[in-house]
């Protein structure tokens, strides 16, 4: 009764959209790579150095926006990193993926260490957040306003990501061109356009969402950076955009369905049932949800991921 | 046969190549972040040879390498990135901690049966990543880091509410029951009989991946599974069995590092001996022959990052930045290809040279 008392409050709901913020832009970012034909898995990796930037510059300029950019420029950094390997060295596409993520992993902690003499957490520097605001109108609306407002500005920033992927995926030139380096690159370099160019920046766009979402984490979610901090996210990112067929909205309904799932188990978690099993619900939602859409998605790849998967992982 | 040649030192070359870009880009790290760089580089480097006990560490640090290494080498074998060893060498260890702490049985049985029980569980967690994929086509790099973590939370659940020694003063189980431990071979080291086990295994998995007809099967659908359906291989059911195999293994791998080197069950998180797995099988080329030289070289670096820990000031985790770097390398297909070429065309025209 209780558990069902907190389900249905404002304070749920609203913590399901702070959760889902970081999940939203990483999923945001797997949508813009995946629909240039690429299945990035790095983001874990680029979420780590943007969050571990962000801290960095917010406490070295004492500025947010100072913080923000410097944890973008992180972000852009490793994400550069990955399009050369994996674009121009053709390198598998799930290994350098998953060398980013060791990367990001130890290369923080090593930077940290160097930074605070801490391994854990960087309290020690003085960084700040990215402020919350309160939307004037709609905090007056009863419990839609508690829900709604006052939250952080990247996770407005998130919510409007969506939007800017749509359009960008839709509406734009550059968006065409994504779309049809991702559908049949051969077909796309055969009217004029640059492949590894376009997939370039494709990547690199993923890159500053997943920057952001990673800013987040360290300069919103918590004021400040620990180790590992992005404990999945970046993978229950690519979950989502899986989910939602690498369409924006729907993959936004299904970042918001894992961020009900990991707020449900924040929030279960004070009730006595064993803690374990409340952690692992994100984690198990996510496998659930990719049975649910279990359909052949192999038939719809892009003919170059297939070949570059089979050529370069039994080389 | 000539350009084969070529091909297989070219791979030798680059391999190497990728190991000297990696410790070189280490070497300035430690530099710029060391105030002794010089002290600290001689212990990273020559650290692990100086004491019969380093030189043991380095042992006993590759004998789960070994495990990991191979069961990742079989299920790549088959183009399957799934990457739930992790889980699979984490749950196994519990299963076998939970088997090690309440059952007793008699002391050359008891062993046996913990590492066969974690070898099943280890194979369940990765045979879930398979399933996913040949019933519902779900990428295997996504549902099995998922699987990683379901498996870390339920391992935790058990040591947390069944084998939880409420004496000890933090997570961990209760002590292992003396029939369980595996016994240690040399006298002034831990190196266990798990290393036996280690090398029986490196042994077989060469045999059944490079010897058998099932490990052609596992390679033929890993390069070309049209072809391999085509010659009436079945695919989904080689897939499925390549890792179950491969999971398998790596619970075993966790069982022996349990029984070997501690008295209960400790971890608190994944322990990440499968993703060591997956830069040891990259570097091995997926063939379990290769696989020790890889592990050795980990655990080498590894116990050196450790000395140079505890005598200077720069963190462990600068083996990660290797292990990064020492992936991108050699997964780029594209790097130092050109050498390659300008090899084989020299070597082909000096050769219709010597014909004409």
């Amino acid at each position: 009764m209780e558990a069902l008392k907190s389900i249905l409050s404002a304070q749920y709901l609203f913590s399901i959209i702070r959760v889902t913020t970081p999940l939203l832009f990483a999923s945001m970012a797997a949508v813009v790579i995946r629909r240039a034909g690429i299945i990035c898995i790095a983001f874990e990796g680029m979420m780590l150095f943007a969050a571990f930037g962000g801290v960095l510059g917010s406490a070295l300029t004492q500025s947010v926006f100072g913080g923000v950019a410097c944890g973008v420029l992180f972000g852009l950094l490793v994400a550069m990193i990955y399009a050369y390997f994996v674009l121009s060295l053709k390198a598998n596409t799930y290994l350098t993926g998953l060398a980013i993520n060791m990367l990001g992993s130890g290369g923080t902690i090593f930077l940290l260490y160097l930074a605070t003499g801490d391994k854990g957490v960087s309290t020690a520097l003085n960084s700040l957040s990215v402020p919350s605001i309160n939307i004037p109108l709609i905090k007056d609306i009863p419990i839609l306003g508690d829900v709604l407002s006052g939250h952080n500005v990247l996770t407005y920033v998130a919510f409007a990501s969506v939007l800017a992927v749509y359009i960008l995926i839709n509406k734009t030139v550059l968006g065409l061109r994504i779309r049809s380096v991702g559908e049949n690159p051969d077909a796309a370099a055969s009217v004029g356009i640059r492949v590894i160019r376009t997939r370039f920046v494709a990547i690199l766009i993923g890159g500053v969402l997943a920057s952001l979402g990673g800013i987040y984490m360290s300069m919103g979610y918590l004021p400040f950076f620990t180790r590992d901090m992005i404990a999945g996210r970046g993978f229950i990112g690519i979950a989502a955009q899986n989910l939602g067929g690498a369409m924006p909205v729907p993959t936004m309904l299904a970042a918001l369905a894992f961020g009900a799932a990991e707020a449900a188990s924040n929030i279960l978690q004070a009730l006595r049932l064993p803690a374990e099993f409340m952690q692992m619900i994100p984690y198990a939602a996510t496998l659930i949800g990719l049975m649910l859409v279990g359909r052949p998605d192999t038939e719809k790849k892009p003919r170059t991921t297939r070949k570059n998967r089979r050529e370069s992982t039994h080389e | 046969m000539k350009s084969k040649r070529i091909e297989q030192e070219f791979n030798l070359i680059r391999m190497l190549v990728a190991v000297a870009i990696s410790l070189a880009l280490a070497f300035c790290l430690i530099v710029c972040a060391s105030s002794t760089p010089l002290e600290a580089l001689s212990a990273f480097l020559i650290g692990p040879l100086q004491t019969v006990r380093r030189m043991g560490n380095v042992v006993e640090m590759m004998i789960p390498l070994l495990f990991t290494g191979v069961s990742v080498s079989i299920m790549y074998s088959c183009n399957q990135i799934n990457m739930s060893s992790e889980g699979a060498f984490f749950l196994g260890g519990v299963g076998c901690a939970y088997l090690a702490t309440t059952v007793s049985l008699p002391a050359g049985l008891h062993p046996a049966v913990c590492i066969l029980a974690a070898g099943l569980i280890g194979a369940l967690v990765c045979a879930i990543p398979a399933l996913l994929y040949i019933k519902f086509r779900a990428l295997p790099v996504v549902s099995s880091l998922m699987v990683n973590y379901v498996a870390l939370y339920l391992g935790l659940f058990v040591i947390n509410y069944i084998i939880r020694d409420p004496a000890a003063g933090y997570l961990c189980s209760f002590e292992y029951l003396d029939s369980a431990v595996l016994p240690h071979l040399f006298s002034k080291t831990k190196i266990h009989l798990g290393l036996v086990i280690a090398v029986i295994v490196v042994i077989l998995s060469y045999l059944f991946l490079y010897r058998s007809k099932a490990g052609y099967a596992i390679r033929m659908v890993g390069m070309n599974s049209n072809f391999a359906k085509y010659s009436g291989i079945s695919v989904m059911g080689t897939i499925l069995g390549c890792q179950l195999i491969g999971g398998f293994i790596a619970g075993v791998g966790g069982a022996v590092e349990q029984l070997g080197m501690y008295n209960r069950f400790q971890y608190q998180s994944l322990s990440n001996h499968g993703f060591d797995g997956i830069m040891i099988a990259i570097l091995a080329r997926y063939n379990p022959k290769f696989v020790p030289i890889a592990a050795l070289f980990l655990a080498y670096i590894r116990v050196g990052a450790d000395v140079m820990a505890r005598t200077s000031d720069v963190p462990v985790e600068i083996v990660n930045i290797i292990q990064a770097v020492v992936i991108m390398f050699v997964a780029a297909e594209r790097f130092l290809e050109g050498w390659k070429h300008r090899r084989i065309v020299a070597a082909s025209q000096s050769a219709s040279r010597k014909e004409a």
